[in-house]
């Protein structure tokens, strides 16, 4: 089955190309480490999945890139095309001139409606190309006008006009010291709005992925475009091909897996990723791991809700058997054992196969709701990953997104409470009262969460 | 993205003219192939005058012939005559020009009720004809004087009628502020009677004093002078001089101080017409600087102000460069926002910088600066990957801070010294429709702004407690 990636506003734009050369380059490279049969069969199921196959031509992503604005567009589309491996189709991108002006109320109340036909349009023959659609990949920042605006209005559109259809909703959280600085309430009104349509947001926060880039790629003068690379990464370490349990073929609808396993229940959607390990290129040469070992990081990166595989906390352990649960009292307990929901791990690389996963079905780790049969799934493939030997990823459904949560909610609802930029709001058709139901509604999943 | 410059006035068309200069250079030296581009659509047309001078538009390919987009107002013909007959002659369209002989006397009420009521059709027409060229406007740009009569009232006029044509395009507004020793005696009546059209009329105002320009321009030539920086300061930039615009004879003496505001227009506006990692473009600036519709009064900042011969800057030299933003030798405006509260701060900056030097910059800065207690992380940034010309980057700095409070009191302060003798009042009172009132109005209109300076003033240093969350029911 296919999967088709929106675009939305520079965000979207800038990270959606750096993905699908990932996903290229991964898949026609020849560093898989596996036999010439596995890798055509892996090379295979990702063309499907995101290309489509022109005859003599390139392949062209399956992708609609939205902007309000149209210089990234621009730019985007002609660096694929220099890439030589892929490209965009030259039809399905959609921008105007004036964009939204960082004001979610331009994106969604005044953009959404004036260009929904002809953006829907534009999906609707993505999805003619495709034999099977499963589902939706959307791009997008929260801090801005468009990809955040914009964004969530053209979620609705996609849950209304392929009400059967998976859609996963890339979220990049904004660094917490500006890029905007109405990027609080622009955050809360996408969040909460996304929440409605949505099936799962798959989030990518800013200032981790910076700290990725410092303290284990060694980059200096770290770019977006670097911070950018890390997240196609992640992206493509999960999105990839992997076997179906214990199958020897490629899964077919990934993301209706991925809802399946991890969002068990609607008002627990938040899922963040974790992805180790993470290296320049030039030092993948001379390190080796062991899966052991990498799942023993991952396992205690997740309990101690730690954001990269360095400083972890060691000294975290889930609750022993007969101790308090945590709910009772979690108003003013801090939180430093991350409960898990459901999680997912995809390993990639030589003898994935028989690794051992019994430390992530250990029940202390889950809220009591599934057993951890049912919490806990994995998706294997000996085929190795964008030249690294062996790679593990976790996509969690748990806590690890609760503090940013409770910070964006928390900064906004400050300025709000003197009313500060909302006349830039209702200008634009959204009132106090919208805001009001926003903040009602996320702190209504501060508060799920909080208490699991 | 086009914003439509309107040059309004002596002043406004000085400083509109080194603009479209500074402008068509700084596109020369990016655009090497000479292709009719977004970047350069922003700013300019590209006729078609192999038929004529007023051939058709040519909206891609090679560049034939260039006319800016703007519109040139001027009751008085002296400034706009200079510029068709000078070397920019060929970037105006006589249709983009509006002017009369008379002048305005350097009386607001003649600019704003005379000539607003006996030019307002042919303004219409003209911004009509304009917008029409545009594919996209995204908003007005107002360049005057506030002192004078023609810019100041005139100007002040336009932007009224901006609103009730176009209300949702945003009107910005670079205002010249006399100084204290303005050889314009009524140049206080002038300036409360435009504030008040400010205040309510315009989305955005950057406001440039004079004095701050002299100051930077006197600072540039005793650096030059003194031969201090030695071979590493070249005199020739798009900062300092016009050399190489072809122009002979002896600089004007605004000329180095208007190239500096065309300097800030360049850069304002850099982010909308090149590409970078993270743009920023003018309605983005409205949206995040201005908290509260009337707080709409930005300090502006800008360095480098001098061309580096060396161009491989290594990071200490980046850094100088934030901390120079923020030290006052290079604001706009004599004020103090180190001591005063920011409500938002914008940064944009351009060249070869990425988010990490920005991010590093930020957290340097932050402790010296007092942010309002909802906005503590009041940061709006910017990257532009094309620098100026002649420079490896640079940053333009917009504050939206409590600063400009002195300068407003000063100038309600030299206001009241006149209007309390009835100094010279009876030139205004003299032109149909301005009555005592407007008078009243206006110095109120400027006592209630700097009002709500004082209220932001006053909760600044105290303790800060965060409102209660809302409460949800488990």
């Amino acid at each position: 089955m296919s999967i088709i990636t929106v675009q939305l506003g520079q965000c979207g734009n800038q990270i959606g190309p750096e993905v699908f050369s990932v996903l290229c380059s991964d898949a026609c490279g020849t560093h898989g480490l596996c036999s010439k049969k596995e890798n055509e069969s892996y090379c295979g199921a990702c063309k499907e999945r995101f290309f489509c196959e022109e005859e003599s031509e390139v392949p062209a992503a399956r992708a609609v890139l939205i902007d309000m604005e149209p210089k990234v567009i621009s730019q985007t589309l002609s660096v694929a095309a220099r890439s030589g491996c892929w490209k965009y189709d030259d039809q399905s991108h959609f921008c105007q001139k004036q964009g939204s002006g960082n004001n979610w109320a331009n994106g969604y109340s005044v953009h959404g409606p004036r260009h929904k036909e002809a953006i829907m349009n534009l999906v609707q023959r993505e999805a003619e190309k495709c034999d099977r659609l499963g589902g939706f990949f959307t791009i997008m920042s929260m801090a801005g006008g468009t990809g955040s605006g914009l964004g969530a209005f053209v979620t609705q559109c996609l849950r209304d006009d392929f009400p059967t259809s998976f859609i996963l909703n890339h979220v990049i959280w904004p660094y917490g010291t500006g890029e905007v600085i109405v990027q609080n309430y622009n955050s809360v009104l996408t969040l909460s709005h996304l929440y409605q349509s949505s099936d799962a947001l798959l989030v990518h926060e800013n200032d981790v992925i910076h700290k990725i880039c410092a303290q284990l790629m060694n980059i200096k003068q770290i770019s977006f475009r670097d911070v950018n690379q890390v997240i196609a990464h992640q992206l493509g370490s999960v999105l990839q091909p992997t076997h179906t349990a214990g199958g020897s073929h490629y899964s077919r609808n990934p993301l209706g897996d991925l809802m399946e396993t991890l969002v068990p229940h609607p008002e627990f959607k938040m899922l963040g990723l974790r992805n180790i390990p993470q290296m320049p290129e030039n030092s993948l040469a001379y390190s080796t791991f062991t899966w052991p070992g990498l799942i023993k990081h991952l396992r205690q990166m997740l309990i101690a809700n730690a954001k990269m595989e360095e400083g972890i906390d060691w000294q975290v352990r889930p609750p022993g058997p007969g101790s308090s649960t945590p709910s009772s009292h979690s108003t003013n307990k801090p939180l430093h054992f991350n409960t898990s929901i459901a999680n997912l791990i995809v390993l990639r690389g030589k003898d994935a196969h028989s690794v051992d996963l019994g430390s992530f079905q250990d029940p202390s780790l889950y809220t009591s709701w599934l057993t951890p049969q049912d919490a806990f799934k994995a998706w294997k493939t000996p085929r190795a990953f964008n030249k690294y030997e062996k790679s593990a990823s976790l996509v969690s459904n748990s806590q690890f997104l609760l503090k940013p949560l409770d910070n964006v909610v928390g900064k906004a609802w400050n300025m709000f409470a003197s009313r500060a930029y909302i006349h830039q709001y209702t200008k634009f058709g959204i009132e106090e009262e919208d805001f009001l139901d926003s903040f009602t509604a996320l702190e209504q999943i501060i508060s799920s969460y909080t208490l699991l | 993205p086009a914003p439509l410059p309107f040059a309004v006035g002596q002043c406004g068309n000085q400083v509109g003219c080194r603009f479209w200069d500074l402008a068509l250079r700084e596109h020369a030296a990016v655009n090497k192939k000479g292709i009719y581009d977004e970047a350069l659509s922003s700013f300019f047309r590209n006729i078609d005058t192999r038929s004529g001078s007023d051939g058709p538009d040519i909206y891609k390919g090679k560049i034939c012939s260039l006319k800016a987009r703007a519109l040139l107002i001027d009751m008085e013909e002296g400034v706009v005559n200079e510029i068709l007959q000078g070397p920019l002659r060929d970037v105006f369209d006589s249709k983009q020009l509006i002017t009369d002989v008379s002048g305005s006397g350097n009386n607001w009420a003649v600019g704003h009720k005379v000539y607003g009521c006996q030019y307002q059709e042919s303004i219409m027409e003209t911004l009509r004809k304009s917008a029409e060229h545009c594919d996209c406007l995204q908003c007005f740009f107002i360049i005057h004087s506030m002192g004078g009569g023609t810019g100041s009232g005139l100007g002040t006029f336009i932007l009224k009628l901006l609103e009730d044509e176009f209300p949702e395009v945003y009107r910005f507004v670079t205002s010249v502020y006399p100084s204290g020793e303005d050889d314009v005696i009524t140049s206080p009546y002038n300036s409360v009677l435009a504030m008040k059209e400010l205040n309510e009329h315009a989305d955005c105002v950057l406001p440039i004093e004079n004095e701050s320009l002299f100051d930077i321009v006197n600072k540039i030539n005793q650096m030059i002078n003194s031969g201090k920086l030695g071979s590493t300061l070249k005199p020739n930039s798009l900062v300092t001089s016009h050399a190489g615009s072809a122009k002979t004879g002896q600089e004007k003496p605004f000329d180095a101080m208007n190239n500096i505001v065309a300097n800030l227009l360049l850069n304002l506006t850099s982010s909308a017409r090149f590409e970078g990692s993270l743009n920023m473009d003018l309605n983005e600036i409205s949206m995040n600087l201005v908290p509260f519709p009337r707080l709409h009064y930005l300090v502006s900042s800008l360095t480098p102000l001098y061309t580096l011969a060396d161009v491989n800057v290594p990071s200490r030299r980046l850094d100088q460069m934030f901390s120079d933003a923020f030290s006052r030798d290079h604001q706009l405006i004599r004020a103090d926002p180190k001591h005063s509260l920011y409500l938002a701060c914008a940064l944009l900056v351009r060249g070869n910088v990425q988010v990490s030097d920005l991010r590093r910059n930020i957290e340097r800065l932050k402790p010296s600066l007092h942010f309002v207690s909802w906005n503590q992380e009041g940061w709006k940034t910017g990257l532009c990957s094309v620098p100026p010309v002649g420079h490896s980057h640079s940053l333009l700095a917009l504050a939206n801070n409590t600063c400009v409070k002195p300068t407003f009191i000063e100038l309600k302060d030299r206001f009241k010294k006149l209007y309390k003798k009835k100094a010279h009042l009876h030139h205004y009172l003299h032109v149909d429709g301005m009555e005592q009132s407007c008078f009243s109005e206006a110095i109120s209109s400027l006592s209630d702004l700097i009002e709500e300076y004082n209220e932001l003033d006053a909760m600044k240093g105290g303790p800060r407690t965060d409102p209660s969350r809302l409460k949800i029911a488990t």
